[in-house]
C-alpha cells in the first residue's frame, strides 16, 4: 500500500513540475510584450550602436580637410597585428627647415581584432573608432584602406 | 593509444563522437568505445582549435599579449585578461587604483553570469530541452549591452590593461547594472521553475557522471566541477584578489558529485555574483581608473604566477621575464582541460546518451583546451 502511495504521489509531483514549465511557456506565449527580437535588416535607421563601441579605425578631418597625425607611428608600434602601416615623408616649412609629415596611412581592416590599443596610443587623437560593423565587400583588396584624405595635411599647433 | 574505428577484438563498438557534432560546443573530437550502449572509454582528442597562443604571445609585448587571452575562454574573456593584467602588474610592482579594482571585479562578475547564462541554456538544449536556450540568450543580451557601452565590445573587450582598466565606465553603467540586476533576479526563478524542477531534467542529472572529492582533486579539476564534489576550491576566496577580500558571498559547495551537484552550484554561483554585484555598484570610489604606467613595460628578470577564478575553474598566468619587453615564455594553465580529463572517468559505465549530459556540466569550451 505504501508503494502505491509513494508511485501516485510521484506521478502527481512529476505532473505538477511538468506543468509548472509549460504554465511560464504559456505566460510568453500570450504576452507578445516580452519579446525583445531585433529585426536586424530591416531596424537599421532606428538601431543606434553605442558611441565607445569598436568597428573600424578611422582618422579624424576637420571643415578644412586637416587632420592631427603626425607620423609618429605610436599606432603601429602599439599594434599586435601589424593592421596599421604609416609611411612618411619630409615636408619644407615656410622657415626653411625639413621636418617629417604623414604621407600615407593604410590601415587592413581585414587583420584588425578592433582591440583599441592603436587609439590608447595616438598621442595627438588623430584616430577613433567608428561604430560601423558592416564590412562585407566582393573584393578583398577593398578591405585594405587608405585612412587619410587626399589632399589633407597636418592641422596647425599639433606636435 | 588511439583506436582503430570499428569492432575491437572483445566486440566492442569504437565509434567517433565530433569534431562535427553539435553537442560538442566546438571542435572536440571524442573517440568512445562502446559495449552495446555502455560506454567502456572516452578517449577526447585535442588539436582542431589549436592557435599556439602561447608561441604567439612571447612575440608580443606586454601590453599587447592580453588581447589575444580573450580568444581563449571566450565566455570568460574579461577574467583572462584580469589574470594577465594581474601577473604583469605583479611583476611590474604597481598598486593599481581602487576605482579601476572596483570596476574590475564588477565586469568579472557580469562575465560569470553571462557565461553560467550560455551554460544553463546549452546545458538545457544538450539534454533535449529547447526553450531554456532562447530565456538565457534574452538576459545575456543586456548584460552583453552594457558591456558593449562601457568596453565597446560584446564578446572579446580587451578592457583590462596593466594599471588598470582602458577606459573609465559609462555614465549609464551603474543605472543600466541596477535595471540588470532587478530584472535578473526575478528571471532566476524562472531558471528554476522552468528546468531545475523539471522531472525528466531530475532524471537525467541525478546519479549520473559521479565524480568523488578525490578523483576531482587528482585529475585537477577546479571551478564549478570540484565544488560540485565538495571540494572547496575557489580563488576568488582561498587567495582573495582585488576586493574579493572585502565583499561577502559564499563559497558554493554541493558534495553531490553528480551531473545535478555541479548544475546547482553554477546556478547557487549566479546568485552570489548577483550578491556581489549588488554590493559594489553603489560603492564605486571616485579616482582614477587607470595607475601611471611607462609607455613601454618591462618586466624585471624573474618568474611570475598569478591566478584568478574563472566561470570554469581556476586561471593561471606564467610569465618566465628575461627583462625583456616581451615575454622569455608564456604559459597558461586553463580549466577546461583538466577538467575534461575527467571525463573518462565519469563516462565509465554510463549510457551514450548520458554523456552529452556529462560533458554538458564540465562546460567546455573548446578554444581554451586547446589554446
Amino acid at each position: 500500500m505504501a508503494f502505491l502511495k509513494k508511485y501516485i504521489s510521484d506521478v502527481l509531483g512529476a505532473a505538477r513540475s511538468l506543468l509548472k514549465g509549460m504554465r511560464l511557456t504559456g505566460y510568453y506565449f500570450t504576452h507578445h510584450k516580452e519579446i525583445i527580437t531585433q529585426q536586424y535588416p530591416d531596424n537599421r535607421e532606428e538601431m543606434k550602436l553605442p558611441e565607445r563601441f569598436r568597428g573600424e579605425v578611422v582618422m579624424l578631418h576637420d571643415a578644412r580637410n586637416e587632420h592631427a597625425c603626425t607620423g609618429c607611428t605610436a599606432c603601429e608600434l602599439a599594434c599586435p597585428n601589424g593592421t596599421i602601416k604609416i609611411i612618411t615623408k619630409f615636408e619644407t616649412t615656410p622657415e626653411g627647415k625639413k621636418k617629417k609629415a604623414l604621407d600615407t596611412f593604410i590601415y587592413h581592416l581585414e587583420l584588425c581584432t578592433m582591440c583599441n590599443l592603436c587609439i590608447e596610443a595616438c598621442p595627438t587623437d588623430a584616430i577613433k573608432m567608428a561604430q560601423n560593423f558592416e564590412h562585407s565587400v566582393y573584393d578583398r583588396s577593398k578591405l585594405t584602406k587608405k585612412l587619410n584624405n587626399p589632399g589633407s595635411k597636418i592641422r596647425e599647433g599639433v606636435e | 593509444m588511439i583506436e582503430e574505428l570499428g569492432t575491437t577484438e572483445q566486440g566492442d563498438l569504437v565509434i567517433n563522437l565530433g569534431p562535427q557534432h553539435p553537442s560538442t560546443h566546438g571542435v572536440l573530437h571524442l573517440v568512445i568505445t562502446l559495449s552495446g550502449e555502455t560506454i567502456r572509454k572516452v578517449e577526447p582528442h585535442l588539436g582542431y582549435i589549436h592557435r599556439s597562443i602561447e608561441k604567439m604571445c612571447e612575440s608580443l609585448s606586454y601590453r599587447q599579449f592580453i588581447y589575444v587571452t580573450s580568444r581563449m575562454d571566450y565566455l570568460s574573456s574579461h577574467i583572462n585578461n584580469h589574470g594577465c593584467a594581474l601577473c604583469v602588474e605583479k611583476g611590474l610592482q604597481i598598486e593599481i587604483p581602487e576605482r579601476a579594482k572596483v570596476i574590475r571585479v564588477l565586469m568579472d562578475e557580469l562575465t560569470r553570469l553571462a557565461s553560467h547564462q550560455l551554460w544553463w541554456g546549452a546545458m538545457a538544449m544538450d539534454v533535449g530541452a529547447l526553450t531554456p536556450f532562447f530565456h538565457a540568450f534574452r538576459e545575456r543580451e543586456s548584460i552583453n549591452d552594457i558591456m558593449e557601452e562601457t568596453c565597446g565590445a560584446r564578446l572579446t573587450m580587451n578592457y583590462m590593461v596593466p594599471g588598470g582598466v582602458m577606459a573609465d565606465i559609462h555614465p549609464n553603467f551603474q543605472k543600466k547594472v541596477k535595471e540588470f540586476v532587478r530584472y535578473f533576479n526575478t528571471k532566476i526563478d524562472e531558471y528554476d521553475e522552468l528546468v531545475t524542477d523539471n522531472i525528466i531534467f531530475k532524471s537525467r542529472m541525478k546519479g549520473i557522471g559521479y565524480l568523488s572529492p578525490e578523483s576531482a582533486v587528482s585529475y585537477g579539476c577546479t571551478g564549478p566541477t570540484a565544488r560540485g564534489s565538495g571540494v572547496s576550491c575557489d580563488i576568488r576566496k582561498l587567495y582573495p584578489y582585488e576586493v574579493y577580500g572585502r565583499v561577502s558571498f559564499e563559497e558554493v559547495i554541493d558534495g553531490g558529485g553528480d551531473c545535478f551537484a555541479r548544475y546547482n552550484v553554477r546556478m547557487q554561483e549566479m546568485r552570489q555574483s548577483v550578491s556581489i554585484i549588488e554590493q559594489l555598484i553603489d560603492n564605486i570610489p571616485e579616482g582614477e581608473f587607470q595607475a601611471k604606467t611607462k609607455a613601454v613595460l618591462k618586466l624585471p628578470k624573474g618568474e611570475f604566477y598569478s591566478r584568478v577564478e574563472t566561470a570554469r575553474g581556476e586561471f593561471g598566468v606564467y610569465i618566465i621575464s628575461e627583462g625583456g619587453t616581451t615575454p622569455y615564455r608564456i604559459k597558461f594553465r586553463s580549466p577546461g582541460f583538466s577538467n575534461l580529463s575527467a571525463l573518462d572517468h565519469m563516462a565509465r559505465g554510463h549510457k551514450i546518451g548520458d554523456l552529452v549530459a556529462i560533458m554538458g556540466t564540465l562546460d567546455l569550451v573548446i578554444p581554451d583546451i586547446d589554446r
